[in-house]
């Protein structure tokens, strides 16, 4: 089965799925969806008053004299946020599920999936606010470069999603991974340049830290939301090249693993 | 019926791991260099059968046998490790009602998730949506989230969204005994409209009577094994007579607790000869025989046994203390009887639990739950639904006339 035909055939379970993993998460409590909003605004807040103002990290002017650190940082975290929420959300849905799988079939894989879409739906709000603000301050190729943004966000998609239905399907068998992703996922995000621009990294260390294909995913946002151009194209297919690989890679393992998932949950 | 087979197993074989020692963990599966010690067991050997188009075919065996299993495999939640299975047509399954419920959301948003999973369309969803309501009974709870449903209602609106799917094959797992007597009614309605319609129905069933009203055929399995395919009757009867009524379901992980000053070794039915008996009949006389065995003097000993329904309802718990049947001392073996001059269970299957206790029947020496399952058949009753035979006279006296 295909991701395509395993798509189609239950495209209203999925649907259902990811309404469900979204009313739920912020059921019962007060701000409601509100809360995925506060979410990147305190992240932005930490991170501006620590590393702007504290730390003095100047990433390099964007287009039109837009230089607000808060903006530069937000065109690359964000993505971010929404591989982070994927990967971590999709270890837990396999275990979160279990009496749902012992008892019913379906394509399992439509729960990873599912925590994949409704990130994407809070990841799809953000990214539009984002691009509204970013023309507010004067960076009008940001809506332009519209499509380009769609596509590298498809491209996050297959990333997360490959990585996600990996780490699913593994954290049944050992459940340590949820915890280990923790860390990685921390140190991940400082090893990559997302919260201080990679002119800051010491030229020696830049290589090993171009080999990280979020490196490439978030230079790539950042290049058409602030810089206003293209990314290069040798470090775009560098980061589809990891995201086709991992989602083959994720997709195989799943498959040879979904099995035995009744049993052993 | 068009005697085409539409559901069919051919050479199922399910392997299972008695897992003695799991490492979930990394640390672990290194440190002791495997992930689990673990022993093979066989659930289903070699299993092949063929369910034609329109049949009601019915899995029997005791626990353990292998029968849900079969169904697990056959709604594919489980994978054969070899042999095949084939459905044809659209499948919904009853194995536990309301598995796919989320408790924070509402009856209403469980109801389109839920059918989802069953793989009803949307538009087709709405469509039935008042009648998926208004079969479960829940009226204005539906947009109450159902964590707040009773159990029966969390279980009456999971098999409304499964009965509603419009199956063309539906898998039935002992769950025919749910809710109240009202929506029992409407649910056995319900399985005979499917049935006319010419919907095939798999079910497995400890309920004998139910099987043989229900089933075209009956599968009996045991230890994995199909023993017998055949009409209902006949495969009921070869089935009920090697099960001895002695059998102890304690090696299927039914509870036994106790200190073991006394133990209930052994209970079965005796029939009017003294024989060990399986046939209980509704109204008739029956004999409920426990053999005890203490190893050391036990004064004024408490025996006990409860009645229950497979749902889980008391009917009744007689001891001998009630009715001052109090011995002094006892030590060794020895046998207790519980004489029912007719008995006034109706037809269905229950489960009985023995207890044997100190005379304050606060400390346990031995309590066997579950014991036994048993069925009692029709007998001289007349009354035909509920749990007991009130055995109550009717008259009615027309003051009408002059």
């Amino acid at each position: 089965m295909t991701l395509v035909s395993a798509y189609r055939s239950s495209k209203e379970l999925y649907l259902n799925l990811t309404l469900r993993e979204l009313r739920s998460k912020y059921k019962r409590s007060f701000l409601g969806w509100a809360w995925s909003l506060v979410n990147p605004l305190a992240n932005m807040a930490v991170y501006t008053v620590v590393f702007a103002y504290f730390l003095k990290a100047k990433p390099p002017p964007g287009i039109n004299g837009l230089d607000v650190y808060a903006l530069s940082l937000m065109c690359a975290l964000l993505p971010w946020n929404f591989f982070s929420a994927s990967v971590m959300g999709s270890i837990g849905t396999l275990v979160g599920n279990g009496p749902l799988i012992k008892k019913t079939y379906f394509p399992r894989q439509l729960l990873p999936a599912a925590t994949v879409g409704a990130a994407l739906v809070t990841h799809l709000i953000e990214m539009g606010l984002l691009i509204v603000v970013l023309v507010g301050f004067g960076d009008w190729q940001a809506a332009t470069f519209l499509p380009f943004v769609l596509v590298l966000m498809a491209v996050n998609v297959m990333f997360s999603l490959g990585l996600g239905l990996l780490l699913s399907a593994l954290n049944v068998y050992f459940r340590d991974i949820e915890h280990f992703m923790g860390i990685v996922l921390l140190v991940w995000l400082y090893m990559t340049p997302i919260i201080y621009p990679i002119t800051s990294v010491p030229a020696r260390f830049r290589t090993p830290l171009k080999a990280n294909p979020m490196t490439e995913m978030s230079t790539a946002f950042r290049s058409v939301l602030y810089y206003g151009r293209l990314p290069s194209w040798s470090a775009f297919v560098y980061f589809l090249g990891w995201a086709v690989a991992l989602l083959a890679l994720g997709w195989w393992v799943f498959n040879k693993l979904q099995d035995g998932l009744a049993e052993e949950l | 019926m068009s005697g085409r087979v539409v559901v069919e197993a051919t050479n199922v074989s399910k392997k299972f791991r008695l897992i003695h020692e799991r490492n979930n963990s990394l640390k672990a599966t290194i440190l002791r260099g495997r992930r689990v010690v673990a022993e093979d067991f066989w659930a289903l050997r070699d299993v092949s059968f063929g369910v034609k188009q329109g049949e009601t075919f019915g899995l029997i065996g005791e626990n353990g046998s292998g029968k849900s299993t079969m169904l697990k495999c056959l709604t594919r939640i489980l994978t054969p490790n070899e042999g095949s299975v084939r459905v044809e047509g659209k499948v919904s399954a009853l194995l536990e009602l309301g598995a796919g419920f989320h408790p924070e959301l509402s009856g209403r948003e469980n109801v389109f998730l839920n059918g989802a999973i069953l793989g009803l369309p949307q538009s087709e969803l709405k469509k039935r949506f008042d009648e998926i309501v208004e079969f479960a009974g829940v009226g204005a709870f539906i947009d109450e989230p159902v964590k707040n449903y009773s159990s029966g209602m969390y279980v009456r609106l999971g098999f409304s969204v499964a009965i509603n799917v419009d199956p063309d094959v539906l898998f039935v797992d002992e769950v025919l005994a749910v809710g109240d007597e009202a929506f029992m009614r409407k649910c056995n309605d319900k399985f005979t409209e499917l049935r006319r319609a010419g919907k095939t129905i798999v079910l497995v069933s400890h309920g004998m009577s139910a099987v043989q009203n229900l089933c075209d055929r009956v599968a009996w399995f045991s230890h994995g094994q199909v023993m017998r395919i055949g009409p209902p009757k006949e495969v009921i009867d070869a089935y009920t007579d090697t099960v001895t009524v002695d059998r102890h379901v304690d090696e299927y992980g039914h509870p036994r607790w106790g200190s073991g000053e006394g133990r209930i070794v052994g209970v079965m039915w005796i029939d009017s000869d003294g024989e060990p008996t399986s046939r209980l009949h509704c109204g008739q006389p029956a004999l409920l025989r426990m053999h005890y065995e203490m190893s050391e003097p036990i004064e004024r000993p408490v025996f006990a046994v409860t009645f229950r329904t497979l749902g889980g309802f008391e009917v009744s718990t007689p001891s001998t203390r009630d009715v001052g049947c109090e011995p002094d001392k006892l030590d060794g073996p020895g046998h207790v009887d519980l004489r029912f001059d007719s008995l006034r269970l109706l037809p269905g299957t229950y489960e009985a639990s023995f207890f044997l206790s100190d005379h304050a029947r606060l400390h346990a020496y031995d309590v066997r739950r579950d014991l036994i399952r048993f069925d009692v058949e029709a007998g001289d009753g007349h009354e035909t639904t509920g749990v007991a035979a009130l055995g109550a006279q009717w008259t009615v006296i027309d003051e009408s006339s002059p």
